[in-house]
């Protein structure tokens, strides 16, 4: 068996296969389990998805939003099992895999159009 | 019950803990390796089990190697040699295959194998010396510079030179074992172990 099948099935089980395709410029609902006092509970992050990174079980996503007027980032690895699933709200049209240049922007600039 | 064993490693992949952590791994081919020789205090004056692991062609295999091979009554070929000393050699017997299934989960290895060539390397990469500044007019930037006072007018053997650097023998102690796959002789070990992927590498059991 060659090498990167090898690493491919043992990566393989932890992998989630319901996962929705999401895009740079999407509008995503990341359910975050939260343990607190040994409860557990989800708490919803939506931000616009301003970067993708692939890479098998290594993909992650960084959501963008603005949270009592800061604006955050937040990296998820999409397999996680700390996150219950993700949603997209919305598609964004963007020219771009990589939108880093919204951190500069601020208000109208800072927007990103509807796919249709 | 033997304290290490010899495999191959594959590359570095990533699982998830329970708990939802991402670990970084190095997948190693383990075994199976079959012992050759079992080298008692009668014997060699110390105790220990030799195994064997890899296949090697009829052509390539050395007369000595065949004949210590069939010595301990193995068909195959067998590429490299291990020996690891064992408190009791009872219970190990030449031609016996062992296979990856002596490590568990959480046990702590120390994975050693030859480290990647990095070939002629300088001062600062091979020995970590500071180098010289990069900019304000500085006009060497990662020579070596002196090699010693003028007193004894020759240079000490063994200071720090630029030269060959890597493809040594390095060990890596304390890392843990994330999972055993005894079906397909897999082992996968916590963080990064030395040598380049497809290297023969030795874990060897942590003393508790």
């Amino acid at each position: 068996m060659a090498k990167q099948a090898i690493l491919e099935s043992v990566a393989q089980p932890f992998q989630k296969t319901d996962l929705p395709d999401i895009r740079p410029g999407d509008t995503v609902r990341a359910h975050v389990k939260v343990r607190e006092g040994g409860k557990e509970r989800i708490q919803i992050f939506e931000g616009l998805a301003i970067a993708v990174r692939h890479g098998g079980i290594a993909k992650n996503v960084t959501l963008r939003k603005q949270s009592s007027g800061v604006w955050v980032e937040r990296t998820f690895p999409v397999h996680s099992p700390n996150v219950a699933k993700f949603e997209v709200v919305r598609r964004g049209k963007v020219r771009r895999a990589k939108l880093y240049y919204l951190r500069g922007k601020v208000g109208k600039a800072a927007r990103i159009a509807e796919k249709r | 019950m033997l304290t290490g064993i010899l495999g191959t490693k594959i590359g570095m992949t990533h699982v998830f803990s329970e708990d939802g952590r991402m670990i970084p791994v190095t997948v190693i081919q383990a075994g199976p390796v079959f012992v050759t020789q079992v080298k008692t205090q009668a014997s060699d004056g110390y105790s220990a089990v030799q195994v064997g692991f890899g296949e090697i062609s009829d052509k390539k295999i050395t007369f000595p190697k065949f004949g210590h091979l069939k010595k301990a009554g193995l068909s195959q070929n067998l590429r490299h040699l291990r020996e690891y000393r064992v408190a009791d050699t009872s219970g190990f017997e030449p031609g016996q295959m062992i296979g990856c299934d002596i490590f568990a989960e959480g046990d702590d290895v120390r994975v050693t194998a030859t480290s990647k060539g990095r070939g002629f390397q300088g001062g600062v990469k091979r020995y970590g010396f500071k180098g010289q500044h990069m900019t304000h007019g500085y006009m060497t930037h990662r020579r070596p510079l002196s090699s010693g006072a003028t007193g004894p007018q020759r240079v000490f053997k063994g200071t720090r030179k630029p030269g060959r650097m890597g493809t040594e023998t390095v060990t890596q102690k304390g890392l843990k074992i994330v999972g055993v796959d005894a079906e397909r002789n897999l082992i996968l070990v916590s963080g990064s172990v030395p040598g380049h992927n497809g290297c023969l590498v030795s874990l060897a059991k942590e003393a508790k």
